[in-house]
Order: structure tokens, then sequence, then C-alpha cells
């Protein structure tokens, strides 16, 4: 596919409406990289006037300053909002929650001040405009579904609604978990663990979480965050449960259900 | 009046001014203690905040994500503030010597009023009865945690009982007032209120008894009554049970920003300013380098320390807690208590040497552990369960950053990572030239 960075953006003269922040995982991890073009394929049907920033892309810092290194998050933040501003950025739309709070709410007092949108409220946004309609009958019709809640989307931004009214057009038997919305369960991923081993414990975050998603016998759990997404996968092929069961962004879903004309 | 000798109001007013006075004494060492906190700006709208103060502490709103047991709570609450209402007027009896003062002036209404009380009695009774048979109940993991091993434990059960004692010792009393009324037994005839509607009820027990014995009993009970008032209001201070009034300032200055933004550190931020733009470094060489994170309580923020006074002990926060349900040594419960008992250790030293002196001790290793704060996900549970949405989450941040920043005691992973971070600019070891690669086609 095709898609432009901001720098040949402007070197053609053009300053295009909306920067799709990729993220690190969107950007090098194989599986998030599929998330990340299901995206750009709904962005550029829809007709969204949109660009990556590419090589100057740089981590937002979030798992650094969670991890502690407040150093290395502000020599992140500064590198990125320098890039962000140059461009004069306006509008961001991110497929990592992680990233999106970090640009939504850390960045402001540090200089970088964007309209910062994650992809779930983007997506619900362009139905309810009627600019993605979604087929009827599709793969998904009649099918279990069962939504995760990413913790930096819910508990930290209070986004719950958007993802579930998104999937509720699916005509599928969308379901809860037991723990949902402000009460739903961590993948296991945030606070930087995605990088390191889970300290001593009788269980893994990431098992206790899965069960709880399969024990909904849906047949797609569905993600908005790259790191539940990858967590919730492990945690579906540890059980052995790959072959019924898959692991799908939301993203992913409505660039596979929606009409392309 | 016969009732009390002149003794008895001289006792009693001195027993008052004693009971107050100690209770402001640890007030004000409780004050101080959270003013050795750093200072953090608070913003945000006040008419939030009061809102804040209106549905999270007066309310009681996130108590409702459990329903049954949030009833049972408000009632306790809702009994012991204004059943405290019929204490003015016994307080006011005991200096004054008189018995019984506000009911010529309240007439008919007065028996209303203690009515009302006494059915509040009955059900502050029965939801601390329900509540102790809860603590005891295997099947709610947070109250048998073995974070409440040892006081912690003992603490609630004090409070309960004392409650209960506190309501059946008011409901005896006026048993046995509205008795001897009824017998027409000396001053107790003067202030005729009739029975009331629960402790009438009580009447069986005791009339048998001689009118002698049902003075001794009527003052005994009145004594312990108050006394015991008394008492409870100097162990509160020392208990869980100060939550009843720091949840009010803690939920006034509870964050209002998204509770996924993390504090910022503008002297980090100055420091990568000046490393990023040598020309904006001040020339004299001086940089403001304070203490990276928090070691020790006195790093903490005040509203920190106004928290772990605040916390109850309540267990919300760790059922909910990712790293502890799956067996982590993590309990964001514990890092509340941890904060609380190392911050009244440094009150102590403060308070008898009228400065802090180093004792050799801190809150990260002595109180909590670095196994503890690296467990944590950041999924801010903790604080979306707290009624009074105090945070753990900010502690162990503050903690981490010290762990890192100053001592660069990281586990090996996340020493990649920060590695991989500042020369790859991905938390990955990917070529940063690759970053767009994944719109070309496999």
């Amino acid at each position: 596919m095709n898609i432009p960075t901001l720098a040949s953006c402007v070197a053609a003269g053009k300053s295009p409406e909306v920067l799709f922040w990729v993220g690190c995982a969107g950007s090098f991890d194989q599986r998030a990289q599929r998330i990340s073009k299901a995206f750009a394929i709904i962005l550029q049907k829809v007709g969204i006037d949109f660009a990556i920033l590419g090589k100057e892309e740089c981590c937002t810092g979030d798992p650094a300053r969670r991890a502690g290194n407040e150093f290395l998050f502000q020599m992140m933040a500064y590198q990125n909002i320098q890039t962000l501003n140059g461009y004069g950025v306006k509008k961001i739309v991110t497929t990592c929650p992680h990233c999106f709070n970090t640009l939504k709410n850390e960045y402001p007092e540090l200089g970088g001040n964007y309209e910062v949108i994650h992809h779930t409220v983007l997506l619900q946004q362009l139905i309810d405009q009627g600019k993605i309609k979604i087929k009827e009958g599709g793969t998904f019709k009649g099918k279990r579904i069962v939504y995760h809640d990413s913790c930096y989307l819910g508990r930290a931004n209070g986004i719950y609604e958007a993802p579930r009214k998104v999937l509720e057009l699916l005509d599928s038997e969308l379901v809860e978990m037991k723990r949902c919305r402000s009460t739903g369960l961590c993948c296991g991923a945030g606070g930087a663990q995605m990088f390191k081993e889970e300290e001593k414990g009788n269980l893994r975050i990431n098992k206790e979480r899965t069960e709880e998603a399969l024990a909904t016998a849906a047949a797609v759990v569905v993600s908005a965050c790259p790191f539940c997404n990858t967590m919730l996968t492990d945690g579906i092929k540890e059980a052995e449960k790959e072959d019924e069961v898959s692991v799908l962004d939301i993203a992913e879903i409505i660039e596979k259900e929606m009409i392309r004309e | 009046m016969t009732i009390l000798s002149l003794v008895e109001p001289l006792l009693f007013t001195g027993l008052t001014i004693l009971a107050v006075s100690l209770v402001a004494k640890r007030g004000k060492t409780i004050f101080n203690t959270i003013k050795l906190g750093r200072s953090e700006n608070i913003s945000g709208p006040k008419i939030e905040r009061w809102k804040n103060v209106l549905l999270l502490a007066f309310g009681q709103r996130k108590m409702f994500r459990k329903p049954g047991v949030a009833l049972l709570h408000l009632i306790v609450y809702a009994g012991f503030i204004i059943i405290n209402v019929e204490i003015i007027e016994i307080i006011l009896d005991g200096i004054l010597g008189q018995h019984r003062l506000f009911a010529p002036i309240l007439g008919s209404a007065y028996s209303l009023l203690i009515n009302a009380f006494e059915t509040l009695a009955v059900l502050v009774f029965l939801a601390c009865s329900v509540f102790i048979i809860r603590r005891n109940l295997k099947s709610i993991a947070r109250l048998q945690s073995t974070d409440l091993n040892g006081w912690p434990r003992k603490d609630a059960f004090i409070i309960l009982g004392t409650e209960l004692l506190l309501m059946s010792l008011f409901l005896v009393m006026n048993a046995s007032d509205t008795l001897l009324q009824q017998r027409g037994h000396l001053a107790y005839s003067q202030h005729l209120t009739g029975n009331f509607w629960i402790s009438s009820m009580l009447h069986p027990l005791f009339v048998s008894f001689t009118n002698e014995t049902l003075v001794v009993l009527e003052r005994t009970t009145w004594w312990l009554h108050i006394l015991g008032i008394y008492a409870f209001l100097n162990y509160l201070p020392h208990s869980k049970h100060l939550h009843i009034i720091l949840a009010f300032p803690s939920a006034y200055f509870a964050k209002l920003e998204p509770s996924g933004k993390m504090e910022n550190m503008p002297a980090i931020q100055q420091e990568v300013i000046y490393a990023m733009q040598p020309e904006l470094a001040p020339t004299d060489g001086h940089v403001n380098s304070p203490r990276f994170g928090a070691r020790d309580v006195m790093d903490l923020s005040w509203k920190n320390l106004l928290d772990a006074y605040s916390c109850t002990e309540c267990g919300r926060c760790s059922s909910a807690c990712p790293a502890n349900q799956t067996g982590k040594l993590l309990s964001p419960r514990k890092i509340m208590m941890a904060t609380r008992d190392r911050l009244e250790e440094v009150g102590k030293v403060v308070a008898s040497n009228s400065t802090w002196k180093e004792d050799g001790r801190s809150l990260l290793h002595d109180f909590i552990t670095v196994e503890e704060i690296n467990a944590c996900t950041t999924c801010h549970a903790c604080v979306q369960e707290c009624p009074v949405s105090l945070s753990p989450l900010d502690i162990i941040l503050q903690l981490r950053r010290n762990l890192v920043m100053e001592e660069s005691n990281t586990p090996a992973e996340w020493a990649t990572l920060f590695g991989n971070i500042e020369n790859n600019f991905a938390p990955w070891k990917f070529n940063p030239e690759d970053r767009e690669k994944w719109i070309q086609p496999t």
C-alpha cells in the first residue's frame, strides 16, 4: 500500500488533515502490523486525508516513564514534540491506547497540544456519519464475540462505549466477560510489563484473563490495543484454543466487514 | 437536681476537656506529619472537587459498586453521624448537672428524635453484627488476606465491637431511665418523655430491679456510654477509622485529570531541554537537582501522605489488582498501609527531636520491596476501585522512579528496554530505518 509520510507531503506542498501515529508495536511487531494495515485501509477507503511520520516517529516514552525512567521519557517526548510541532500537526489518530494516553494527556504540559483520538472512537464517528457501512450477513453474523477493555482506553481515559457501539453493528452476539468496563482485568502488559518477565506468582496475568475470555465461549476476542492483542493471543495459544478462538483488533474486523464501493 | 451530685459535673467537665485536648493534640500531630510531604499543586475547578466530596465521601457513590455492603456501610455511617446529635445533649447534661435538658424545650419532638436515634442504633447494631460475621467469612478474600495480619485485623474488630457496645449502652440507658420515669422515681419523674420505641422493649429485662438498682444501671450506662465515646474519639485517629474524617479532604483533593496522566517532573523536563538546547542552560552552572522519585515518605507529596491516613484497609484495590490476584507479592492496600506505618515512624522521630533525624530506614526497601513495585501493570484498577479514589499507583510509580534514576536498580530486561528506546527509538531492537516497512507488501 501507499501511505505518504508527513515529510513527503510537506515537500509536495500538502498538509494532511490527520496524522496516523502508528506506534512501535504497529510499526515493528508482525501481528500488530496487520492492525496498522487494516486501519490504514479503512482510512483510505473512507477518503481521509492522512499521513504517517515514518522514520521520524519515535517511541512516545510510555514504557520508559512507567518503568521509572523519566529522563528517557522526557527525551522521547522532547524529540516527538519537536517533530510534531515542526509539521504543525493538529490531529492525531492512533491504534495504541498507550500512545493515545501519552500523546493526549502527557504531552500537552510539555508543549505538545494536539487533538488526539483513538481509532475505536474514530471508527464509531465514521459509522455514525455514515461513512463506514457494515455488510449485512458478514463473517461475524451470529458469532459470539467478546470485547476486552484496554486499561489505558478504559479506566485511564473513560472510553468504554465507542468500541462496543462499533461491535454492536456486526449482527453478532456481543457478550461480556465477568470483569468488564471499569472492572476489566488487565491483560498483564501495561506498566512496561510487556518487556519483562512477570514477578513471582502462581499464575500469569494473561492466562487469568484468557481463561475469563474463554469462559464466555466466544469465537472472537476483540482487542483495541496491540499489547492486549499479543497477551491474549499468547494466552489462547497456551490454552491450545487457537483453532477455535481468534483474537482480532476492532480495526481488522471493520476492515473485513465494511462495504467497499 | 439530685440525680447528679455536685462532684459529677466537675468530674465530667474535666474528662471532657481531657478527651477533647488529647484528640486535638493527635490531630495536630497528624496534620504536621502530613505536611512532611513535598508540595504538590492541586489543579482543577473547585466546583468539581466539592462534587467529589459530595458524591464520593458524603454520598459514598463508589461504595455502591457493591450495593449490599454499601447499604450496611451507609447505615453505620449515617447512624454514627445522626446519633451524635444526641451526644450534644448528653455532654450538656453532664457539664450542667442536668438530665434530658432538651426534653422540656423540644416537647413532643424530643420523643420523636430519640425514637429515631434508637431505630438507627438498632440498625447500626445489626449492620455491625453483619460486618463482624463477614470479617470471619472465608469466602471474602480481601478480608482474610495476610495484609491484615496482626494489628489491622484487631483494629477492625475493636471498631465494630465498640460500636456494638456503644449502641447497647445507649439503649439500656434509655430503658432504665424510662422505667424510672414510669415509677415516678426522684428526679427522673421531672422530665417525662414517655417510653421510646426500642428501649421500651428492654423493660421486661429490668422490671424486677429495685429503683436503687435501676438508678445505678442508668448512671453506669450513662457514664460508660459517654466515656466510651470519648475513648473511641481518641482511638479513632490511631486507627483505620480515621477515614470517616479524612475521606473528605482526600475526596476534595482527588485528581480530576484523566487517571492515565502521570505526574510530570519539571526538573527533569528542564534538564532534558538544557541538554538538547544548551543555549538555554543557566550560565552559572547551577542546576537544581531534587530527589528523583520517592525513597521515603518525605519524598512523596502531602496528598499521598493524606491518602495513607485516609485508607481504611478495605482491600477493594487489592482484590481488583491483576498482580495481587495472580499471586504476586504486590498488594496496593499494603502499599498504603506501609506508607502510613513508615509515616507514623517518621512522625514520631520528628515529634521527639522537633526535626527529622536520619534513622537508617526508608519506605523503599524497609517497608516496600522492589519485587512488589516491579509487579505493577499500572492498570489503574486500584484507583478505580478505591471508594475515595486514593492512589496506591501514584506511590508505586514514584518509588519506581527512585529505583531507576537514583539506584539504577532495574530488572535486566528493563535495562535492555531503555537501551532500545534510547538507541533505536522503539522498545525492541529494530532498525529505526525500518519503521515504515510495514507499508510495503510482504
